[in-house]
């Protein structure tokens, strides 16, 4: 009894942190498992009441729930690349700006950059309606990018600035003290070394954009994306090949996480044995 | 990994004094604002100017329509009717989220804690743990609660059976559930800031206080807590900004009665058109959310929030 009592008073932060976990994880292995089920109408979608009905069906025939699934879908995939290429570049350069300059109103800048973040996103997305109203601009693709690159910019930001902030200025010193132009010193040395962190800060922003429904909802017209047509599904009855497109996201989002972690760690190994 | 985790840290990682301006290259002055200028220049005109929008907004003649037009009167009797008609909805959100607030504190903290301080080899996993819950869509996420929470499935079912309890025993559609799952959809922002400031606490510090014949709870209180205080407050704000804003767990998991402001702008702006008033309950919601954070980061005393 008093070794189970040691045990327990040793290790009961980890328990608590991993039984906190269950509670995250438990959501996506409930959609992994409703993906394979078979529901008896739409209604009961997100139900598992009487058990599981086995199939394959959402996943072979992943379109075929509605019309609108699939082009939904595209939709997102556009918004989120477009989106993306537009707020890492411009996050990116104010990076630069933040962390390799100093002058007058940086510290401004920096706040200015973190008022997105703290923003209810119900603020920004009703704002940005009453701006097109009042403009006169018609909501559709286009405002949903606009948006979208809106709320991307800060977190790009945030993310290559922490990237930038951790290198080493003596490598660039290095270069320029060996002649290298300012130009081939960004091209050669700077940019290979920040690059992990626009990487991340991309995989971000898109994830953000593919996944966003509060401030898409103010400015998307008719135009339909993912979370749109999920939100719209819920009021008639969601098609349940929904939960295998959401499983599919989880899926590849985890490969790709995977491969990077087991790089990092092969590349950390390779440091340290040479 | 640490730059996901920047990113939701973003508010409590103080900055880094910038280097000294690399050898050799006499800065040019107008670089820094040529680089800033596109990006200030989108966020100008999509997210200050939206604003004055909006403050304007609140500000016209109710009774117009969008067939009639709108005119600016300034009409400040439309936040009066936004307090007098939603301020049961405006204090249930703020209350929500603060409880949602709490409960991911209470959650969060051992996560972040055993993560950072006892995580070892593990640590990694652990962290995609974390944010794999991102991986998927939010919205589905929020709906498989529908699926745990239903009355006749194992947890509700389990629940009953161990407690005997009665058949008007219900978890889903209920303040609970709301509850319960903005507490789920915003845990993570709690996590992670926690999980960056624990993260730089020096072990030799709490060898130190355990050398000294401090109890745990007391090097806990005296040492760890104070240290990991700057996570404390930006995970809270995390936590708290977008969990009072939120309208999606209260029209997925709730019932009417557990309305949130949310709905009523989003309703009042998309479904009923009624701009003006929209517009001054958004402003409210934010002069409410701005007003809670200034009073909350004034107590804790830091300074490092922005």
């Amino acid at each position: 009894m008093r070794r189970v009592g040691r045990f327990l008073a040793r290790y009961w932060v980890m328990a608590v942190g991993l039984a906190v976990l269950a509670y995250m994880a438990a959501p996506v292995v409930v959609v992994l498992l409703l993906s394979f089920n078979q529901p008896a109408n739409r209604s009961t979608t997100f139900l598992l009441d009487d058990g599981i009905h086995w199939t394959l069906n959402n996943w072979t025939d992943i379109c075929g729930g509605s019309e609108t699934i699939c082009p939904a879908l595209s939709t997102s995939i556009q918004v989120g690349l477009i989106s993306t290429l537009i707020a890492t570049v411009l996050g990116t350069l104010i990076a630069f700006a933040l962390v390799r300059h100093r002058f007058f109103g940086r510290g401004a800048s920096n706040v200015l950059i973190f008022l997105p973040m703290a923003t209810p996103e119900i603020v920004m997305g009703s704002s940005l309606l009453a701006l097109f109203v009042s403009a006169g601009v018609p909501t559709g693709f286009g405002t949903i990018v606009i948006a979208h690159v809106m709320f991307c910019i800060s977190f790009v930001v945030v993310t290559v600035k922490a990237r930038l902030a951790g290198m080493d200025p003596r490598l660039q010193e290095a270069a320029m003290d060996l002649y290298a132009t300012p130009f081939a010193t960004f091209r050669q040395v700077t940019l290979p070394l920040v690059m992990p962190g626009i990487v991340a800060a991309a995989l971000l922003s898109f994830s953000l954009s593919f996944d966003d429904y509060i401030i898409t909802t103010f400015n998307s017209g008719n135009v339909v994306t993912f979370p749109l047509f999920v939100w719209g599904a819920n009021q008639r009855g969601i098609p349940p090949q929904v939960n295998a497109i959401a499983s599919a996201m989880f899926l590849i989002a985890f490969v790709f996480v995977a491969i990077g972690q087991i790089r990092n760690a092969r590349r950390a190994r390779r440091a340290a044995t040479s | 990994m640490s730059t996901v985790l920047a990113t939701s840290a973003g508010s409590g990682t103080a900055y880094e004094p910038p280097p000294e301006p690399v050898a050799g290259g006499r800065r040019r002055r107008w670089l820094p604002y040529a680089l800033l200028l596109p990006g200030f220049a989108w966020l100008g005109l999509f997210f200050a100017a939206p604003m004055v929008s909006l403050f304007t907004t609140s500000l016209y003649d109710p009774s117009g329509s969008e067939e009639t037009g709108y005119q600016l009167t300034w009409a400040f009797g439309n936040y009066w009717d936004a307090l007098d008609l939603y301020h049961e909805q405006f204090l249930r959100s703020l209350l929500y989220a603060f409880i949602a607030t709490v409960a991911c504190l209470i959650l969060g903290y051992p996560l972040a804690y055993a993560i950072a301080v006892k995580g070892g080899r593990w640590k990694n996993l652990m962290l995609v743990g974390v944010i794999a819950p991102f991986f998927t869509s939010f919205l589905v996420r929020t709906l498989a609660w529908k699926t745990i929470l239903s009355d006749h499935w194992i947890v509700v079912g389990g629940l009953k059976r161990v407690f005997a309890l009665g058949d008007d025993f219900h978890l889903i559609n209920t303040e609970f559930s709301v509850i319960a799952g903005l507490t789920y959809n915003f845990l993570p922002f709690m996590v992670l800031p926690l999980y960056a400031s624990l993260e730089k606490l020096d072990p030799r510090l709490l060898e130190a206080a355990n050398d000294l014949y401090a109890t745990p709870w007391r090097t806990f209180r005296q040492v760890t807590l104070p240290l990991s205080l700057p996570g404390v407050v930006s995970g809270t704000l995390m936590t708290f900004i977008p969990a009072a804003g939120d309208y999606i767990n209260a029209e997925l998991l709730g019932n009417p009665k557990t309305t949130m402001i949310g709905n009523v702008v989003q309703s009042r702006f998309l479904t009923i058109h009624d701009y003006p008033l929209a517009a001054a309950l958004s402003f409210v919601l934010m002069a409410g959310i701005l007003i809670m954070v200034l009073i909350y980061v004034r107590r804790a005393g830091t300074d490092e929030v922005v």
